[in-house]
């Protein structure tokens, strides 16, 4: 079964291409966690069940020799558009179904799979047209470029076989064997790659820092898959998609740097990321391309996971270093940096999941292929995690550069319900927003950091006219005061300051020194804090504060919520022209503040009222509004 | 040598840690809380932030010095980020300056002053986890406690014992033991280096100044003090005598202005311990006895045995530290007269040690209360004495001689030298020459060398701090090393750095130790077995010398 040698793995790629190659009816499930949380597993399992409930032959891995006539049922890495999930792909079809659940299935197995059907109602229909072949013509998928995600609804998420028979490890071939470790070093610095995580350090730089350093006992390559930011969900995508990829990115680091320890420091809450990528470490083990004398060039790599337990600031470098070490999770003071000093104090290269996936196609195809994507100073691509009031959220991969206008009205399809578009949220809580004016901003490092603001990991949170910027502030307060670590004072005594003034803001307790004093406090956490957590933990705040100033004066001043979200700014009023009188709501206020008579518009007196939404909840025709 | 400009001023360095010391080096005072020289740096309380040329802002401690760096440490900005970092630390403080122990010498009172703190503009949320006084020897209230983390990296880092710890993070951090035990059921050890460190209130030596009173002013029983050695040069540095001007006669005259009835020189029993240890060593030797032997006077040393290392008592020896066998020879002196005995040292282990069961002959107690060197100057000042000014008064009769051996007790290394004075017996200036050259001085953190006195070769180590004592432990029980005599003292360079001492630099700490030798000095006897009141001493314990001088601690007979 190991693979000991190039000439083994050729071979044996040849033949799990042929076998893959030769399954020609195929049902790929999304098995991505947003799919899996919707329910596709018991699709998945449901599948395989009917199946044989029909007598029909049915393969769920690869097998050892090409099988014509088989179903093979397989589950796959995201297919992209969460928001239709659980989906499915029908092969030989390329035929989607959307929203599926289990009880479709004897229904697709019958009409699809045994003769060719469509089944139409669990086909994609948007405005009245058809999308059959989702990831073809959907207008979600133009525009992307999925490169980095090229395996993810095409193969099996948990086979290294398919890995190896689509592709996968040949660039550890060409890094083992034709190339020497300085060759990969430029090759990588000449592709432009910039860490994916958020800073977008170029990756070459980082690694040549490494290699120059000598191996005293021993370096280490370290993958940051913690994934912290809330409503990021791009590595955890790639790790249980097509988690080979980025252990050959990986192994391929190891031996430009000249590492043969590394680990995966993966957070906790994504159990099925860790199981994906345990899977795959066992896989890749067991055929040699992990561990010793990998392939017979006498080179060893091997990884461990190292799970991380609930804390945000362990994404960051440092902290992430010592967490791995046992040690409590706080960051170290810098310098010295990780490449000089990281885990265990040795030399250490930090990359992000997707930085090291990215890796292979760089070396297999070259850093020219590489740069003809994206810009100038940010080659390649990036994946986003498209969310909030956006009709298809899910993660999209598209070049460095692509505006926000695309990707919010194009590829998103626009905002929901036809709501009006106010600013969308990029970087998580170390990032700010951007708003109308920024709509043609091309996304790349230089750029967004220069309309000051940045890429962060990728996550994208649209926003309506619906949404306070206030609260959301606040709401990204609160998130970095719980996940402080609570080293230095900046943070841990200033950024809750900040938060409980945003509260008394929200509750309508505001003051317009608030306002300064949040700033005067902001001023110092960015400047005085010891890591990038607090350094970066004023950016919502300030970065709403300079676009939406209006929304809180309001806030402050009038003690009015614009948006209608702040509860405690809100008042509940019946709008007389719509009011029909049924005394609905008058009868179900638990404090007795609606007065009216049968079929005469009701009234709510503003002082008495609590503001439950009791009325407005039950009002049959919509009458009650929040202002 | 290297130049940096700082604020404009040309520093030279050579080997510097940071910047922060390149500028404490050359005069300039970069304010800090969370830094010492002592422990590894960790760039947490941000009030050391300094400025580049590029603007660029960055903590002192962390930064790396270069040759030809420009930085300022007085900036506009740079003065509202201090402000706004003291701000922040007052709002989740207990601010109740004028009734707090540390009033006077608290850093963070120091900081607001310095930098003109008038308001604190955020309400005020300070800590309500309760005071833990469960210790005789250390207080801990977190009310006060800024979560600078030093007392963490002090009981970790130099002490190896790790008895206190963070918890929890984020606002929710606090300073607890593990598990939240009471600091009496943990692993602490008394040391008081944790307080020592603690920049503000939250960790103080417990304070005890009310008991004494009471027993000077009680009028049906006399008091009776003894000073330990390292007292002497623990408390001129607070009336601006250098630390290394011993001051006993002038601590003598206050004591007795104080209306203290007897004032004693604990000197005189660590001759006395000297007697009785070097005869108990060389039994061992004679014996074939498991060796090394190990030192007993120091308390937090035997509470560290107690706690970690319980198989290697049998090895420590039996006799009773300097303080205990003053409290027996006072309580036989004494006998039948109502009397407070009371002992000023330099340590807070030994308020504990007084409080040991073991502590009691004859069905009395030997020490009744301890007070510190802190707890002194607190009484001089209380009472407004000119201390600078006093006379010096010698101790009292029949307790007054002692000779320089036991006045080294008050260093690491000066048990063991004051052993090898005596067992060399001669104190002609060229044997004190080369004693004094064999290896046993000087204040690193483990000493190991061989002194020969007749046919004899003896392998001596001594360790200060209760990490190196680990080190060495482990050496010896390794078989890695072997001793005939080992020295521990649990405070980092020995009882002139102990927990009930002024907290001091490391240079202070090197004036104190040059202090206790010009005192060595100044004796006209330099080696125990010469004291002339030793003959005295044994008549008066009547046979029973090794009952009452001697404690056999629990884990002695495994």
């Amino acid at each position: 079964m190991r693979f000991n040698n190039v000439n083994d793995f050729k071979t044996a790629q040849k033949q799990f291409s042929a076998i893959l190659g030769a399954e020609k009816n195929k049902v790929l499930v999304c098995s991505g966690t947003g799919c899996m949380a919707a329910g596709s597993k018991a699709v998945y399992e449901r599948f395989i069940e009917v199946l044989k409930e029909e007598g029909l032959p049915v393969s769920v891995a690869m097998e050892k020799e090409p099988h014509e006539g088989y179903f093979n049922v397989k589950k796959c890495g995201c297919i992209g558009c969460c928001e239709l999930g659980p989906l499915v792909r029908i092969d030989p079809y390329d035929l989607f179904y959307a929203h599926v659940t289990a009880d479709d299935v004897p229904e697709i197995v019958e009409k699809t799979l045994k003769n060719g059907e469509v089944v139409d109602r669990l086909v994609v229909d948007e405005d009245g047209v058809s999308y059959p072949h989702l990831t073809t013509d959907f207008p979600f998928y133009k525009g992307q470029v999925r490169n980095l995600m090229e395996h993810c609804g095409n193969i099996s998420a948990e086979s290294i076989e398919e890995y190896i028979a689509a592709g996968g490890y040949n660039a550890l071939c060409k890094a083992l064997f034709e190339m020497t470790p300085e060759a990969i070093v430029e090759e990588v610095s000449a592709s432009g790659l910039r860490g994916r995580g958020g800073a977008g350090f170029p990756a070459g730089k980082k690694w040549s820092q490494v290699a120059a350093l000598p191996a005293d006992p021993v370096k280490y390559v370290v993958c940051n898959a913690d994934e912290g930011d809330p409503g990021a969900f791009m590595d955890c995508s790639v790790m249980e998609g097509d988690p080979h990829r980025m252990i050959e990115g990986m192994i391929i680091c190891a031996l430009a740097v000249g590492s043969e320890v590394g680990y995966i420091y993966v957070r906790a809450e994504y159990p099925q990321a860790v199981a994906r990528l345990s899977l795959a470490i066992e896989q890749a083990r067991a055929y040699g391309l992990l561990g010793e004398n990998i392939l017979g060039s006498g080179k060893n790599f091997d990884l461990s996971l190292s799970k991380g337990a609930g804390a945000f600031v362990c994404g960051e470098g440092s902290a992430l270093a010592n967490s791995i070490e046992g040690k409590r999770g706080t960051p170290r003071p810098k310098p010295p940096r990780l490449v000089d000093k990281g885990v265990f104090d040795r030399p250490t290269v930090l990359n992000n999941v997707e930085t090291f996936a990215n890796v292979p196609m760089i070396i297999e195809k070259g850093a020219a292929w590489y740069t003809s994507v994206g810009t100038e100073g940010s080659p390649g691509t990036k994946t986003f995690s498209l969310t909030g009031n956006i009709k298809h959220t899910g993660l999209i991969e598209v070049p460095m550069g692509t505006t926000l206008r695309t990707i919010i009205y194009d590829i998103g399809g626009g905002l929901k319900e036809d709501r009006v578009f106010k600013a969308v949220q990029i970087g998580g809580p170390s990032g700010g927003c951007l708003t109308e004016q920024h709509l043609d901003l091309p996304l790349d490092f230089d750029s967004v950091k220069q309309a000051g603001a940045i890429i962060g990991s990728g996550g994208l949170v649209v926003m309506g006219t619906d949404t306070c910027m206030v609260e959301i502030a606040r709401f990204f307060m609160n998130f970095t005061k719980k996940e402080s670590c609570g080293k230095c004072t900046t943070c841990r005594e200033g950024v809750p300051r900040i938060q409980a003034i945003l509260e008394r803001i929200t509750m309508g307790q505001g003051k317009m020194e608030d306002l300064d004093m949040m700033k005067e406090l902001a001023d110092t956490i960015k400047t005085c804090s010891l890591c990038g957590l607090g350094k970066t933990a004023p950016n919502p705040v300030l970065s709403t504060m300079r676009y939406f100033k209006d929304e809180y004066i309001a806030h402050v001043q009038d003690k009015r919520c614009p948006a209608g979200v702040c509860k405690d700014l809100c008042i509940f009023r019946i709008d007389q022209s719509k009011c029909i009188g049924c005394t609905k709501c008058a009868r179900n206020c638990p404090v007795d503040a609606i007065s009216g008579s049968l079929k005469q518009p009701h009234h709510i007196d503003v002082d008495k009222c609590i503001k439950c939404g009791t009325c407005k909840a039950g009002c049959p025709v919509h009458a009650i509004e929040e202002v | 040598m290297k130049h940096m400009i700082i604020d404009g001023v040309s520093c030279e360095f050579e080997k510097a840690r940071n910047v922060l010391e390149v500028a404490q080096a050359n005069g300039i005072d970069i304010p800090n809380l969370c830094y010492c020289e002592n422990l590894s740096i960790y760039g947490g309380c941000r009030m050391c932030v300094v400025e580049d040329e590029r603007g660029a802002v960055e903590a002192a401690c962390t930064m790396r010095p270069k040759d030809g760096l420009v930085i300022k440490t007085n900036t506009a900005r740079l003065r509202k980020h201090r402000r706004m970092i003291l701000e922040l630390l007052l709002a989740s403080h207990r601010v109740e300056c004028t009734t707090c122990d540390q009033s006077g010498s608290c850093k963070l009172q120091e900081y607001a002053n310095r930098y003109g703190i008038h308001q604190v503009r955020f309400p005020n949320d300070y800590s309500k986890i309760p005071k833990d006084e469960t210790s005789p020897s250390i207080v801990r209230d977190p009310s006060k406690c800024i979560l600078c983390g030093k007392c963490v990296r002090m009981c970790a880092e130099v002490q190896n014992i790790s008895a206190i710890d963070i918890c929890h993070r984020g606002k929710d951090s606090y300073i607890s033991c593990g598990f939240g035990l009471n600091m009496i059921d943990t692993s602490c050890v008394g040391c008081g280096q944790c307080a020592a460190v603690c920049p503000t209130g939250a960790l103080t030596v417990k304070n005890e100044v009310g008991k004494m009173w009471d027993m000077i002013y009680d009028p049906g029983k006399k008091v009776a003090v003894q000073i330990a050695p390292a007292v002497r040069v623990g408390v001129g540095e607070e009336f601006g005598i250098p630390a290394s001007t011993p001051v006993i006669g002038k601590i003598v005259t206050a004591l007795k202005m104080m209306g203290v009835d007897y004032v004693f020189d604990t000197s005189l029993t660590a001759d006395l311990t000297i007697m009785e240890e070097s005869a108990e060593f060389f039994e061992k030797l004679k014996n074939g006895d498991k060796l090394p032997m190990f030192t007993s006077c120091c308390p937090g040393w035997i509470k560290h045995i107690e706690k970690t290392y319980p198989q290697i008592m049998p090895q420590v020896s039996t006799c009773g530290s300097p303080m205990e066998m003053f409290g027996a020879l006072i309580r036989q002196q004494y006998k039948g007269e109502p009397l407070y005995s009371v002992a000023a040292m330099p340590c807070s282990a030994k308020k504990m040690e007084a409080a040991r069961p073991e502590l009691e002959k004859d069905g009395e107690r030997l020490i009744d209360l301890v007070i510190t060197s802190q707890e002194i100057v607190r009484m001089i000042r209380e009472v407004g004495i000119d201390f600078a000014k006093l006379p010096d008064t010698a101790p009292d009769e029949p307790f007054a001689p002692y000779t320089g051996g036991g006045v080294i007790f008050g260093v690491t290394g000066g048990v063991t030298e004051a052993v090898i004075r005596k067992v060399l017996g001669d104190t002609s200036d060229a044997t004190m020459a080369s004693v004094a050259e064999c290896g046993v001085r000087g204040l690193d953190g483990i000493k190991a060398f061989e002194v020969t006195a007749g046919d004899t070769t003896l392998r001596i180590a001594v360790a200060n701090g209760l990490g190196n004592a680990d080190k060495l432990i482990e050496k010896v029980e390794s078989g890695e090393e072997a001793f005939d005599f080992i020295e521990v003292m649990a405070c980092p360079d020995g009882c002139i750095g102990g927990g009930g001492q002024p907290p001091a630099c490391n240079a202070r700490k090197e004036e104190r130790y040059q202090g206790i030798f010009e005192a060595d000095k100044e004796c006209a006897l330099r080696s125990s077995e010469q004291n002339p009141a030793l003959d005295g001493i044994y008549k008066l314990l009547n046979g029973r010398a090794h009952e009452l001088l001697h404690i056999h601690y629990p884990d002695h007979n495994r």
